[in-house]
């Protein structure tokens, strides 16, 4: 019998992991729901912090646009490495072992579900925003560059998640890092422009924050139309993460499944 | 042994167990110490420019301002955390076996109460440290002081009696989530940002009509040294505790029936 290619075997864990997903609201819902009512609520409450002089917009809905498609980041790490750590802790892993599929058809695979999530999402967060009356300067064009970063962001951050899981082996560790990686979001450009935050202190770390530069990528197209360079390090800081942590997830896979 | 002292010893040993497993179980005690500190850090580090605000008017600065609420949410959380306790409990038979030892099943709410107060009290004593040690601009004095220590107080007890109404009856952690969602929504339809004169659109409107708003700010205004909304404040607590004894209460009685 022949061995299928790298690509079928890819499609069949994805078409898995995308069926997955979808049949399990309990999994997506959170992550469409929770950060639709933060950006609800603060859009009410900070839009007051639009009249801080060299506030980019004065809309703090359009400005606040941005977390939920972070927020949604966080969950499909969770998603990703919950489904990878259930795989290896129910056995499906030890199963896949005994058949010739490769490594990276099967860590690509199992981020196939967060990544339509991604890009659904970051289509019902920009319809719900325009609807609710955000600006959106950028265009048709700017359309597919925020679906293609959102889905991006939930690539990279995904596979933060199956880097862990494949690491560790546990749905549990995996559920850890939710507080970690929302500390990453608040100690961010979050909430405030950087220029504007006033503590040295919290600018500084905001600064040195991946994920400041991830959340100015998708506000940009919102605020201030198509900026190469704010799309660049997006994209090249979610092309970094989804490197180096698909490599280390690649590697802790090769261990644990031993060869 | 006489009935009330049974009753007594059952909440404390109830009381010392939680509290014990509390505070030597590291992923019990960090997320509920740091979460509050992280929370207060990031609101009062990140926003301090809305000070800056035309409008914003309280006295003592946006760190303050946020310690008010930080407060609050930090009294509300360990009154939910204490009721995933109350679950676990349950889901590992613990309850089961208190209530085949106790005639008086109250006692066991009685308990889970008192390590929800020490916890409230710990980790508020210590985000009061940490706010003080940063420059917070605190005016408020002694009766200022034991009046916003009863507020959160009040606020600890009302979480905790809508999460232990949730854990008796569905007796998993599972449940989790409809204990904490709640909570979390309703603390952040209060003016958590800027006062309430600031509020923008559905949120303003939602927050006047909110009762945890005058609690939070009835909190701030200790802190200020000027104490307003106490009546609303207080009264507020005072329905709103007999309301939800009432459904812990009814809770604990679907448990006993279920046999815990």
């Amino acid at each position: 019998m022949n061995r299928p290619s790298t690509f079928d075997q890819t499609r069949e864990v994805a078409r898995r992991s995308v069926l997955a997903t979808i049949r399990q609201p309990a999994q997506w819902a959170p992550a469409l729901i929770f950060p639709l009512f933060l950006v609800a609520v603060n859009s009410g409450g900070l839009n007051a912090a639009t009249k801080i002089p060299g506030f980019p917009t004065d809309s703090y809905l359009t400005f606040a646009l941005a977390i939920p498609f972070m927020q949604a980041g966080i969950f499909s790490l969770l998603n990703a490495g919950t489904d990878l750590a259930r795989d290896i802790e129910d056995g499906f892993l030890d199963r896949m072992a005994l058949t010739p599929i490769s490594r990276s058809a099967l860590l690509t695979g199992e981020l196939a579900g967060v990544v339509v999530q991604g890009f659904m999402f970051g289509a019902i967060f920009l319809a719900v925003g325009l609807a609710a009356g955000a600006d959106f300067e950028s265009g048709a064009v700017g359309v597919l560059l925020l679906l293609a970063l959102a889905s991006a962001i939930t690539l990279a951050l995904g596979c933060v998640g199956i880097f862990v899981a494949a690491r560790i082996g546990s749905s549990e560790a995996v559920q850890g890092l939710f507080p970690l990686f929302f500390m990453f979001l608040f100690f961010s450009s979050m909430a405030m422009p950087r220029p504007l935050i006033e503590q040295d202190w919290f600018r500084a770390v905001a600064t040195a924050n991946p994920i400041s530069y991830l959340i100015e990528g998708v506000r940009g197209l919102f605020i201030s139309g198509v900026d190469g360079e704010q799309l660049a390090l997006a994209f090249g800081i979610c092309a970094a993460i989804t490197v180096i942590f698909m490599f280390g997830a690649t590697r802790a896979l090769s261990a644990r499944l031993g060869r | 042994m006489s009935q009330p002292r049974r009753f007594t010893e059952t909440a404390l040993i109830l009381a010392w167990r939680n509290l014990h497993n509390f505070y030597t179980s590291p992923a019990l005690i960090i997320p509920a110490l740091l979460f509050p500190l992280f929370f207060f850090t990031a609101f009062a580090g990140g926003l301090s420019n809305v000070e800056n605000v035309p409008g914003f008017d309280f006295p003592n600065g946006y760190t303050a301002f946020q310690f008010g609420f930080v407060l609050m949410q930090s009294a509300a959380f360990g009154g939910v955390f204490t009721g995933f306790g109350i679950a676990r409990d349950f889901e590992s038979g613990f309850s089961r076996r208190i209530m085949l030892a106790t005639p008086h099943r109250t006692a066991m709410l009685a308990g889970y109460a008192i390590s929800s107060f020490v916890r409230a009290v710990v980790v508020g004593a210590m985000l009061f440290a940490i706010a003080l040690a940063v420059g917070m601009d605190y005016s408020g004095g002694v009766l200022d002081t034991v009046g916003l220590v009863a507020l959160a107080l009040g606020v600890n007890m009302l979480a905790l009696l809508f999460a232990s109404g949730v854990a008796f009856r569905f007796r998993t952690i599972q449940a989790g989530p409809l204990m904490q969602t709640p909570v979390f929504m309703v603390l952040f339809l209060t003016p958590v940002y800027v006062p309430q004169a600031l509020l923008h659109g559905w949120i303003e409107s939602v927050a006047a009509v909110n009762p945890l708003t005058f609690v939070i700010e009835s909190g701030r205004s200790f802190i200020a040294g000027v104490p307003e909304e106490l009546l609303l404040a207080f009264g507020f607590g005072a329905v709103a505790a007999l309301v939800l004894a009432i459904w812990s209460l009814t809770g604990l009685r679907k448990a006993e029936q279920a046999g815990g």
